[in-house]
């Protein structure tokens, strides 16, 4: 090993005129040290391109690699958990759009149901069209009251008198002096009945003995009835939904 | 004149073949070089100091680059080759500012 022996602290021109008669007049002894020296600087050049083309994990330890393997997993590990976090919000933010959905469609069918039944909304199905001829005059409340209990009972869901009055449950029937007032609306006969419902058990229920239609075509009134079962008609009147003024709903809890 | 020449020759050959660097040499190639550096430095003081011998030059690259290399293998084996590596690294870098600090005397006398 050369370094140790450098104590030499001679007057200083020697080294130097060593080196600059080496690098004129050049020795035997050179070649081994030109091949050495080619050796680092083949190794050096080497050792710093691939330094630098360096994709960022070549070269790295082991141990190195494991820790950065490590990071990365956590990482993916915080990104999959947010995913899962997401996924979650989105789910029940996605059952509360469907249960409020949910709950507007049966808002819905229910403001339905409750439409036709106080009339208003028109309503259409199969049923039955009633048309009460009256040429004597002598048709009035008794025997349409009567009648429209009649329809009730078994079954009516719609009625509607002469396309001009709906039947709910606040109708009021007066006799007028030319026919029937239905809500003050006078009416002329012939009267015609749309009622929806089933139709056979609505004509039943007019032509039983003793029933509406005996009642009206009897020898007392002379009025003439006839009913046609249809498979759709339409009740299109609509009845003013009263605001109740007196009547509060009872908390049933 | 024929040193020099070769480190020219080296650091050309090196820039127009661009060799890859096998994976097995990658963590040992450093070192060597720094470790090859350390004896180039060593043999040129030596040289100043007229006491350089080509052979002795030969035999301290060449074991320098090996014990440089055996002792990171070493320390990768063991589970400390990075702070083994690093060590190395200081020692050698403290060698070569001494001989270098010898050289620059030699030639500036100073």
């Amino acid at each position: 090993m050369p370094e140790g022996v450098g104590m030499s602290d001679q007057n200083s021109s020697p080294g130097r005129d060593r080196l600059l008669h080496a690098l004129r007049r050049p020795g035997r002894g050179q070649v081994a040290a030109g091949v050495l020296l080619a050796v680092v600087g083949f190794a050096g050049v080497v050792q710093v391109q691939s330094t630098e083309q360096n994709d960022d994990y070549e070269g790295l330890r082991e141990e190195d690699l494991v820790q950065l393997l490590n990071s990365l997993s956590a990482a993916s590990q915080r990104a999959e958990n947010e995913i899962t976090q997401l996924e979650q919000t989105r789910s029940s933010l996605r059952n509360d759009t469907d249960s409020r959905q949910a709950a507007l469609e049966q808002a819905q069918q229910q403001a339905d149901v409750l439409g036709i039944l106080a009339g208003t909304l028109p309503a259409v199905g199969p049923g039955i069209e009633v048309t009460v001829k009256d040429p004597g005059g002598k048709v009035g409340i008794d025997q349409m009251l009567n009648g429209i209990e009649e329809l009730r009972d078994s079954g009516a869901e719609a009625i509607e008198i002469n396309d001009a009055a709906r039947v709910v449950a606040q109708t009021a029937l007066e006799d007028g002096d030319t026919g029937i007032v239905v809500d003050g609306k006078p009416l002329a006969p012939p009267y015609t009945l749309e009622v929806i419902g089933e139709p056979k058990t609505l004509t039943e229920a007019l032509n039983f003995t003793g029933g509406f239609v005996a009642d009206v075509e009897g020898p007392l009134v002379g009025g003439e009835v006839t009913i046609e079962q249809k498979e759709e008609l339409e009740v299109a009147t609509l009845s003013d939904a009263a605001q109740p003024e007196y009547a509060d709903p009872l908390d049933t809890e | 004149m024929i040193a020099g020449l070769g480190l020219l020759v080296g650091i050309v050959l090196g820039l127009l073949l661009r060799p890859e660097v096998p994976l097995w040499l990658e963590p040992y190639l450093p070192i060597a070089v720094v470790a090859a550096l350390d004896a180039v430095f060593g043999a040129l003081r030596a040289f100043l100091d007229g006491i350089f011998d080509d052979k002795v030059f030969v035999v301290s690259f060449v074991s320098n680059v090996l014990i440089a290399a055996l002792i990171v293998y070493l320390g990768d084996k063991l589970g400390v080759g990075g702070q083994l590596s690093t060590g190395v690294i200081v020692v050698l870098g403290i060698r070569i500012f001494s001989n270098v600090a010898a050289i620059r005397r030699h030639i500036f006398h100073a």
